[in-house]
This record gives structure tokens, sequence and C-alpha cells, in this order.
């Protein structure tokens, strides 16, 4: 699946793993149980690990393992289900996780933006997927009155400029 | 004067470059979402979400478009534009509603970017009228003019309003989500049947703070919400909020739209609920969050008071008509020499809370003549002038006259709330709005309905309870069975400090039947009544059986 | 809105209601495959030729003429709808809709 960072589409080099099958040599996305399962066997491997982040799961549930994780992808099912987001803004400020957030299911390129300020890194994308449409729809609104995750300074005006990264 | 200026006067948050920036930039989005629409590369259930935020509604007739006033505050120049807009794309009216919006009944598509453009022009929008967002917060209809205010809720509504406004965490919530603020003792917003109900107080040394309720809620399942703290920091006002959103945004259910309001979530969990928020809140990055004073005071300067004259209260003349409108329409003010006055949207007979174009503009003119130039929307479908002087009451009754907004029956029997219903809504299942026009008929007598005093009838068009029905000292909702619409009858629902839901009377009564059923009512209130009683003390100390009686005795 | 004709099979011959996208206005399906302002002189589906109907209906959906298909029970005279909440939207809201 096509993947978008920055506007623009980009390979992806993540595999999802399904549980029973082996893991690949590169980096890979496994489920939340195979992560409880298998933890101290997947913490061993050399190549990046990710894990899959069901949209119902609390991120403190993830908390023991998340120095070991260098991607954490959510789920949408649907585009109004807006779960992630909330997921995605506590995992950078709760928990201070800097890897990669990535955004997987029915996503609409009208959402990139709050996506981004919440902290989202990349957006897996169908087939086809014009990234001029999610690019012009990131940019649309430069205007936020609400602080951003990652943004540096505290909010201390009730609106400035959004500054996505 | 430019038309589109609002008078010098009129305390409405006044947009900035920044705001004008993001509105423009808004409306190109939304431009662009109706052109993917159109050209087919958004299908109806990718581009349903977006225009619902937008405001845009699919009918039972047309596409409608409902557009925020928020907090319910319009200046002359905004509801002179709304004017325009009802003549130019509507049919030359709007709607007013119970949450201090107004709705466009006959929008098309293709001309809402024009529309929302000419909104934008007036420093108006649609955005988050509509949605599985935080909504448009209503409060106060009489803020900044009550005497019994002590905190002015305008700021914090619009300190709301800026927060809420696409919120990257919080629009794609299980369901809407609506919020109430008040800052006066007397509850006029109905909080407690809001998923959030703010009442903003002092405390002994004079500071700004906040009780908040959280999952109350009508629909099928009215409930009374719940207090979470009698005490929240001004400045840690939006954190504390930020907390409650993201428990909601995380657990309430997604699964299944009549479970989704925050009001089910709160049922459920009960006092884990406030201990959860009150978890977030110990440990979120509250610097961050933190509303500073500064901001509260560049935001309070947008409402601070007009020019008041040093008056003293003044006799009312002796003219009779004049007299009978005053006693219903006029209000006390904080200032000696002034008086706040509602204009009614519910002539005998009419639409409730329908003004047309020229009524918006002669509102329009008499607000600029008489009251700074303001007027405030109520969340029982009428105006308000806010800041009237007492020497000017009766050529601004005599303005109102000559427009058919004159009808003396504020709080009384035939001031009715009313839904759009299946004239309208395509969720209905019965009319409402022929209803209203048929009680308000039959009680059109202005010395009946003084005769019978205080008495609020509320009715909607389905189990959504957009028409608060269940709140009504007499409730009325609209069902379908099995294709005839009937109508069930609640009473003793109140909507301010003492909340209660309305209880069910018996068997649902025919389209012609209700309005005998309700005369019914009123006759056993008067039968029964004790001096001074009005229609809902009655009932409290009477209780519902004689009631019943009268309605269903064998004839 | 679309999946409300196949809430239940019908009993009564049909015909297929839809607002038009471009503005919103309430139009019906005839036998042409036309979308019409007017009810009148549609020609009703048979109870069992329903699903077909609603199939050839919900292609100007997929063509983006319409919104929000969906089948009316109807008494093939006029064709006049059997419930009084397609009557309206044949007639127009029961109410003043125009300023007075
Ligand atoms: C005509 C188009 C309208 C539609 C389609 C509509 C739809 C709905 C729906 C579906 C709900 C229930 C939401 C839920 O419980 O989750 C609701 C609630 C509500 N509506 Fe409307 N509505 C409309 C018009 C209005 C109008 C005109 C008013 C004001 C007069 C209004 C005021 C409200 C209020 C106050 C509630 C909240 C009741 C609660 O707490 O659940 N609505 N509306
Ligand atoms: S109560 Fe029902 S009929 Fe009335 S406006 Fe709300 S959804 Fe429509």
């Amino acid at each position: 699946m096509p993947l978008l960072e920055d506007g623009r589409l980009r390979p992806d080099d993540w595999t999802h793993v399904e549980d029973e099958a082996p893991l690949p040599e590169g980096p890979a996305i496994v489920s939340l149980a195979r992560l409880r399962a298998e933890a101290a066997s997947l913490a061993g491997r050399n190549a990046p690990l990710g894990v899959a982040l069901p949209p119902e799961t609390q991120p403190e549930e993830i908390a023991p393992f998340l120095d070991r994780l260098a991607l954490i992808a959510v789920k949408m099912p649907k585009s109004k289900d807006g779960r992630a987001f909330t997921q995605i803004r506590a995992l950078r400020e709760h928990h201070g996780f800097a890897g990669e957030i990535r955004a997987a299911g029915h996503i609409l390129p009208d959402q990139y933006a709050m996506l981004l300020r919440c902290g989202v890194t990349t957006v897996e994308v169908p087939e086809g997927t014009k990234p001029e449409t999610w690019a012009r729809s990131r940019d649309t609104i430069r205007i936020a009155y609400q602080a951003a995750q990652g943004a540096d300074r505290p909010l201390s005006l009730l609106r400035r400029k959004l500054e996505l990264a | 004067m430019n038309a589109l200026t609002p008078p010098q006067y009129a305390r409405t948050y006044r947009y900035d470059e920044i705001d004008r920036e993001f509105l423009q930039e808004r409306i190109a989005e939304f431009r662009g979402q109706v052109e993917r629409r159109l050209a087919g590369e958004l299908t109806e259930d990718e581009f349903k979400p977006l225009r619902l935020m937008n405001g845009l509604y699919l009918q039972l007739h047309a596409y409608m478009l409902r557009v925020a006033i928020p907090y319910g505050l319009l200046n002359s120049a905004q509801l002179r534009q709304l004017g325009k807009i009802a003549r130019r794309w509507d049919r030359g009216f709007g709607h007013f509603t119970t949450r201090q919006n107004i709705q466009f009944n006959w929008t098309k598509l293709e001309d809402v970017p024009a529309m929302l453009e000419a909104l934008a022009e007036v420093d108006m929008h649609a955005i988050q009228t509509s949605g599985n967002c935080i909504r448009n917060t209503t409060t106060d209809e009489y803020a900044g003019a009550s005497p019994d205010e002590v905190v002015d809720p305008r700021v914090y509504a619009e300190i709301l309003r800026q927060w809420s406004t696409l919120h990257p965490e919080f629009t794609w919530l299980p369901r809407k989500f609506k919020i109430a603020i008040t800052g006066a003792p007397h509850d006029r917003v109905a909080a407690q049947v809001h998923d959030v109900g703010v009442l903003a107080k002092r405390n002994e040394r004079g500071e700004v703070g906040f009780e908040v309720h959280a999952g109350g809620g009508l629909g099928r399942t009215p409930i009374i919400a719940r207090k979470l703290r009698d005490w929240v920091p001004e400045a840690e006002f939006l954190a504390y909020m930020e907390a409650v959103l993201r428990v909601y945004n995380a657990l309430g259910q997604r699964d299944n739209i009549y479970k989704a309001r925050i009001k089910i979530l709160v049922r459920d969990l009960g006092d884990e609920f406030t201990q959860m928020v009150e978890r977030e809140y110990e440990r979120m990055p509250r610097d961050k969050y933190r509303l500073d004073p500064e901001i509260v005071a560049a935001i309070a300067a947008h409402f601070a008071p007009p020019p008041f004259a040093a008056l003293d209260d003044q006799p009312l003349p002796e003219d009779p008509e004049f007299r009978q409108w005053a006693e219903a329409s006029v209000r006390a003010h904080k200032k000696p020499g002034y008086a706040s006055v509602t204009i009614s949207l519910k002539p005998i007979g009419g639409i409730p809370g329908d003004a047309s174009a020229e009524q918006m503009e002669a509102v329009a003119d008499l607000a600029e003549r008489h009251s700074f130039g303001e007027i405030r929307v109520t969340h029982v479908q009428n105006l308000v002038l806010p800041h009237v002087r007492q020497e000017d009451l009766h050529a601004l009754w005599q303005g109102l006259r000559a427009a058919g907004l004159a009808t003396p029956n504020i709080g009384l029997i035939s001031d009715i709330i009313a839904c759009p219903g299946m004239d309208y809504c395509a969720l209905a299942t019965a009319r409402s709005i022929p209803i209203a026009q048929r009680i308000s008929e039959r009680f059109a007598s202005l010395d009946r309905q003084h005769d019978i005093g205080e008495c609020f009838i509320n009715i909607s068009g389905c189990i959504n309870a957009c028409g608060h029905h269940h709140v009504a000292h007499i409730g009325i909702l609209g069902v379908d069975k099995r294709g005839e619409e009937v109508y069930q009858i609640t009473l003793g629902g109140s909507a301010t400090n003492d909340a209660a839901i309305g209880e069910l009377i018996g068997p649902a009564f025919s389209y012609d039947a209700v309005v005998d059923a309700v005369e019914t009512l009123i006759t056993t209130y008067i039968a029964h009544r004790a001096a001074g009683e009005r229609f809902i003390d009655t009932y409290r100390r009477i209780g519902v059986m004689p009631f019943k009686d009268a309605l269903y005795a064998p004839a | 809105m679309s999946t409300k004709a196949k809430a239940r099979p019908a009993t009564a011959p049909v015909v297929f209601t839809a607002n038009r996208l471009r503005d919103g206005r309430v139009v019906w399906f005839g036998a042409e495959g036309t979308w019409r302002d007017r009810i009148d002189g549609t020609t009703p589906f048979a109870p069992a030729a329903a699903e077909e109907g609603l199939a050839l209906a919900q292609q100007g959906e997929r063509d983006q003429q319409v919104v929000g298909v969906y089948a009316v029970e109807v008494d093939p005279a006029g064709p006049t709808p059997l419930k009084f909440r397609e009557r309206l939207r044949v007639q127009g809201p029961s109410v003043a809709a125009e300023a007075a």
C-alpha cells in the first residue's frame, strides 16, 4: 500500500505480519496480541519493530513496550471513527513517543491536517491516491486556534499560525 | 457607515485579520469540496460528514443550511445580512432554532459557497453547526444585561468557540457535542440537559471559576447531567474541558448512534467517569492548556459594557395595549433606566421561530435605534434587544407592531417551541409546526393567555427531541402509529434550576384531538389552581391524576 | 439514506424518489431513466420488480445526478404515495413555505 509522508508518496519499508506468519528480516508491524505474547523474543530482534494499536485500546496498555517500538500504527475503521486522534495525541503527549505514528484505515484527505496536528507521521493510502489532494487539503487552512503536538512553544495565545512540521 | 459595518457599540466578538483569514481558508476548502462532489470525485458517503461540518443537511424537500449564531449574539449588520441571504438564496425567510442558530430551508448545494462568503462578510459562518463535533455553545440571552449576572458568560463562550473551532482531536467524536454556559444563578440555558453544562461563578475572593456538569441530554434517553466538579479555576478551564472530551472521544460508543452521546457513557460509568476525567486532568501538561489571563482580558474587551447613560427608572406610559405587551416582553436591566426586551417570533397562528427578511431588517433597524445595535437569539426561538432605554420602550413597541413583531405572549401558552417536524425534517415521524399553530390559534385571546399565565409548551416531531418536549410544562411528541400521526403528551418537565423530565401521561392523541387535549389540561389547571400558582406549580402540588382523569375520563 | 429501500420488501407498487444533487429538490424516477420534478406520470414498478427498479434508479446516484434514492409505495392512481411523509414530499410543506 502506498504511504504518504509530508504530502508526498514514498515507499513503505514496513511489512504487516500476520499472527501466525514468520517474521521477515526487515521492519515488521505485529498485532498487539503478538507483541504481548512474544515480547521477549521480539525485543531481541535486530530489525525495527512496530505494533498495530486497535482503536479500542488505550495507549497506556502498550506503555511498557514503547521503548522497543519504532512505529505504532493506529487504525480508523471508518473515517467517522475518530478514536485514533486521541490515541495519537496521548502517545505523543503523555508517553513522549518519538517514533513513527502511522494512520491506516478509511481516512479522508480532509482529515490529514488534523492527523498531523495530533502527531501523525505517515498515512497508508489506497492505490491510485493523488498526493496533491492530500497536500492541498493539508495546506488550505494554515491557522489554528489550539496548540498542536510537537509545537515547542506553550500555548500563550488561543490562536496562532499553524506550524506543520 | 457601510451596511456591513456593525455599529460601534454593538458588543459582538469582532474578528481580527487572523479570524478573517481563517474563515476565507475554510470557505475555500468547502468550495473545493463542493466542486469535488459535483464532479463526482467525492461520493455522498464521503461528502456527507464534510457538508455536515459546514452546517449543510439534506432535508425532506431540499438542502438546509444551518448558520451559527455564536452563543446567540448578533449585531444589526449581521442580522441585516441574514435577511439579505434569506431573500437572495432562500424563499425570503429564516428559521431561528432553540440552539440559537438560524436555518435556511431551501438552500441549493451549488449556492452554498456564495452564501458562506456573504456570511463571512459579517464575520459569520456555518462551521460545526452539525456533525459529530463540538457545536455552537449556547448561553444566556440576557448576558451583560441581567441584574442577577455574576460572571459574563459571553467571554467564556467565545473562548470555547475558538478552542472548539476545528479542534484537531475532537472533530470526529462518537456523536455531536453541545455545551451551554451561564453566568447567573438562575439557569436560563438548560445547562443540565446538555452534554456539558457550565455555571460560571465567583469565589469569596471574586475570582472566576466554573461548576461543570456533564452527560445531560434529551433525545430518546432524556438524562439530567451529573456534576463533575464544583470549581474549576479560570486558568484551567480549557484543560478541564480537554480532559472531559478526551475521555469521551476514547470511550464513547461508536457502534450504535443511539448510545453514542456522552450521556450514555456518563450514565454507565457513573462516578468512574468523573474519576477518569480527573486522572486525565491531573496528568496532562497543564501549562500548555493554561488559559492566560491576558487572553481572557483581551476577549472580555469585546464585551465591555456599551456607553450606558446615567438614567433613572421610569414609570411606563398608561396605554393599556402597550402595558400588556410590556408586561410580557420587558425585563429588568442591571442599569437603572434601561430594560431588556424580548421580541416574539410566535405570532398567533405563525410558524414558531420564523422571521421574514423584512422582519430581520426591521429588527436590525430597531436595534440600531434603541439597543446599541445588539440582538440576541433565545433558546425558545425569540429575539432579544438587550439594552433599551425605558423611555424608548413605547416607540420601540410601535416599531415592532409595524413589523408584526409585537405579539405580547412571551412566556405564555402560545410562546411555543416547535421543531420543524415532518414539514421539513427528513427524520420526523409527525408534523409539529401545524400543532403549534393550532394551539396558538385556540388560545388566541391574549386576555385568556395572560390569565393562564406562564406555561411552556414544547413540540418535537420525533424522538430526537429537538423541540425539547421533555423539559416543557406540557410536552408534545409526534410519533407515527401505523401511518397515522399521533401525539404523546408529557407533563411537568422543566429546563431551569429545578430541571426535570416530564412524565408521559397516557395514550397518544390524534392530530385532530391533541389541541382539545391541551385545552382540557389548561381547564383542569384553572379549576385547581391556588392563588398565584402557575401551571407547573399546580401540577407539582396536585400531581398527574386530576389531569389524567380529565383527559381519559369516559365521555 | 440509500439503505432505506432495502429495509423491507415492497408489498405495493413502488416509485423511486431522491433529491437532486445540485439543488436538493425532490425528484422522481421516470421509467425512461430520467429524473423528473413531478411524480405524475411516473410508472410504478410492481412489488416483484422493486429491486430491479432500485438498481436502475441508483444509477442516478452513481452518475452524480441525485442522492438518497429510496422506494416509495404508491397507489398506482396518480401515482399517490401511501405514506403521509411522501405525500408531503410530493406537495411540499403543509405550512406556508414562502414569506407572508
Ligand atoms: C431540521 C433538521 C434537523 C435535524 C435533521 C435534526 C436532527 C437531530 C438529531 C438526529 C438529534 C438527536 C441527536 C442525538 O441524540 O444523538 C437532534 C437533537 C437536537 N436538536 Fe435537532 N435536528 C434538526 C433541527 C433542529 C432544530 C430546528 C432545532 C432547534 C429548534 C434543533 C435542536 C436540537 C436540540 C436542542 C437537540 C438536542 C437534544 C438532545 O440533547 O439530544 N434541531 N437533532
Ligand atoms: S425532533 Fe425529530 S422531527 Fe424534529 S427537527 Fe429534530 S429530528 Fe426533526
